[in-house]
């Protein structure tokens, strides 16, 4: 695994809204196959920095490349090697999951095996159910098999996890280690940091639209520790979560 | 992984996706097939009848008489015999019974008969009728046995082609199906698609919006034309609807059909970027169809109404795509024979894509 080579590249990149600056010159790079995670309260940019490289947004200035692409010049071929997960995407009304497979196989242009797609984010049970009708858990397997139909080489999910409970969020973290084992490179924002703590090879913390921080989290916490940080409070050797989980099971919930 | 983007196969996979989507959706069956149906079932049953005078025959009236025996040969009057005297007088003047007649034997020898005949002015117009009939058939019966000292007067009919009220009502339900699809169905489909972020996540893949907008437009039509072909075949196979040529009438009517739906899907795009909210799309699409489906013929003919009226009528697209679909119909009018009505909604619909292009909104 070769860590250093930058499969994202983000300089100076600068947003603004008509009276709102919402990225302030923020640069970093993303490594090939690392999951990368983007960090931050409400409001610090995240989204915007993550629609801005997958050419859903214009910039305002700076650079960015995607496996070489420039965003200016080749959106359409870096949509082809990129797979989306929005934090609010719906999907077409009226159609079950395997029709929509079929819809987003017809708009990256590739063959798949609907089917085979589904199990991959284990819904093969859900085939003839419509994505309304899912629980939350299961909607963002779903919208993470729409991400992967073309095989694409950078998956960018946008707080994937946020309104799920324990079990499913778990599941979810399986799912992505799963994705990224198989050489997808993995860019994601959340709010939790256990989360990003458990998945995330390298963070960059977001405020105000500037990175006020990058490193692994190990690092981050290392060097937090080392300047004389201490815990109010003890730490215990398991967390309410891991009570929760133990008590209620980890099998998947369909509920 | 390096194929070149396929661009058909992404609007086809879109239109695939649209068309069923559309097929499970009540709201576009019900407006697309089901009412224009019930209007085609009600008018269907209703139509044919023509104009029928009520003519009530008095209690106490001789009924073995030439005048009744040649009244009850008459179709257009319907005789009613047991009726008391007030019942028939409460009748006439509400105008239920248009007139009543009384005829008697006359005991002085001739004539033989007389008819009183009271009429009402509660339905002035159809008395008119009854006594052109009775007018004409006394005449008749009086000079059975006289030669004619001025002129002899003979009628014949020319034996056309039956013009049911089926006729004239089927294409202008067609028309309001095409319309209400066209306008209703694409501003739903494109204002929910936007506001549920749909369009985001196809913008997230490499499909261009052109084949959004062709896929979307490809599956109306196809569901437009299907409920079409659904409606003219019902018509013809239960009502006798009237289809000249056959099969080729069908397919001009289908062409008619697909550039009727595709001028007023270009209102529906209006809509669709006029509208803020989703409780807005109904009014907004509303005064768009409404008086076209009010003015525009779809179920009496412009003719009938007052003049300052007509010239808004005749501006009306809709009014275009019900005239010619009746003469392709009916009079077996080939699409050459419309072209006037044709070049209309054609001009529409660059008038129209001209704004939708301007208002539409993708975000």
């Amino acid at each position: 695994m070769d860590k250093t080579k930058a499969i994202i590249s983000v300089k100076d990149l600068v947003k603004n809204y008509d009276d709102f600056n919402a990225v302030k010159g923020i640069s970093f790079d993303v490594y090939e196959n690392e999951i990368f995670g983007l960090l931050g309260p409400n409001g610090a940019g995240k989204t915007t920095t993550l629609e801005i490289i997958e050419t859903l947004r214009e910039k305002t200035s700076g650079e960015i490349t995607v496996d070489g692409l420039s965003v200016d010049h080749d959106a359409g071929r870096i949509k082809q090697i990129i797979g989306v997960q929005l934090q609010a995407a719906g999907y077409y009304p009226n159609l079950n999951l395997v029709e929509l497979m079929e819809l987003f196989s017809g708009l990256y242009g590739v063959d798949i095996k609907p089917m085979e797609m589904l199990e991959k984010v284990n819904l093969q049970d859900k085939a003839k159910a419509r994505y309304k009708a899912l629980s939350g858990g299961q909607k963002q397997r779903f919208s993470i098999a729409t991400t992967l139909i073309n095989n694409p080489k950078i998956i960018f999910l946008d707080e994937p996890t946020t309104g799920l409970d324990p079990q499913a969020r778990r599941n979810l973290w399986d799912l992505i280690i799963e994705i990224r084992k198989s050489g997808t490179t993995v860019v994601i924002t959340t709010h939790y940091m256990d989360e990003a703590e458990q998945l995330c090879d390298r963070v960059a913390f977001v405020e105000h639209g500037q990175i006020i921080a990058l490193d692994s989290p190990d690092n981050l916490i290392d060097n937090l520790v080392n300047s004389g940080f201490e815990r109010k409070k003890e730490v215990k050797k398991a967390s309410l979560e891991d009570v929760f989980i133990n008590l209620t099971g980890q099998q998947w919930r369909e509920g | 992984m390096n194929k070149p983007y396929n661009n058909t196969k992404a609007t086809l996979a879109l239109a695939k996706a649209s068309f069923r989507s559309i097929m499970r959706s009540p709201s576009a069956v019900v407006f697309t097939l089901a009412f224009p149906l019930i209007f085609i079932l009600v008018f269907g049953f209703l139509g044919g009848g023509g104009v029928k005078v009520d003519l009530a025959v008095a209690p106490g009236s001789n009924l073995q008489n030439p005048v009744i025996y040649a009244l009850e040969k008459v179709s257009v009057v319907r005789l009613i015999k047991d009726k008391a005297p007030k019942e028939i007088q409460a009748d006439l003047e509400k105008g239920t019974i248009d007139a009543v007649i009384d005829v008697k034997s006359n005991p002085s020898g001739t004539p033989a008969f007389t008819a009183d005949v009271k009429y009402t002015s509660a339905s002035i117009d159809k008395s008119n009728i009854l006594k052109s009939i009775l007018n004409n058939l006394l005449y008749t019966l009086n000079s059975r046995d006289m030669k004619p000292t001025v002129a002899e007067l003979n009628e014949s009919t020319v034996k056309g082609r039956i013009y049911r009220t089926i006729d004239f009502i089927l294409p202008g339900q067609l028309g309001f199906s095409l319309l209400s699809t066209g306008v209703f169905g694409t501003a739903f489909v494109f204002f929910s698609l936007r506001q549920t972020l749909v369009i985001k996540r196809f913008f997230a893949t490499p499909v261009k919006r052109s084949s959004i907008v062709l896929g979307e437009g490809l599956a109306r039509i196809g569901f437009a034309l299907l409920g079409a072909l659904f409606i003219i075949l019902i018509g013809h196979f239960f009502f006798h609807f009237t289809l000249i040529h056959g099969v080729i009438t069908v397919i001009n009517m289908l062409l008619l059909a697909t550039i009727g739906v595709i001028v007023f899907m270009g209102f529906g795009f209006v809509v669709s970027g006029l509208a803020k909210s989703e409780s807005t799309i109904p009014p907004i699409s509303n005064i768009i169809t409404l008086p076209q489906f009010l003015l525009s013929g779809t179920f009496f003919s412009i003719d009938a109404f007052p003049n300052w009226l007509q010239p808004i009528s005749r501006a009306l697209p809709l009014t275009y795509l019900n005239d010619a679909m009746r003469k392709v119909a009916f009079e077996g009018a080939g699409l050459w024979d419309v072209k006037q009505q044709i070049l209309i909604m054609i001009i529409w619909g660059f008038g129209i894509y001209a704004v939708a292009v301007k208002v539409f909104k993708w975000e």
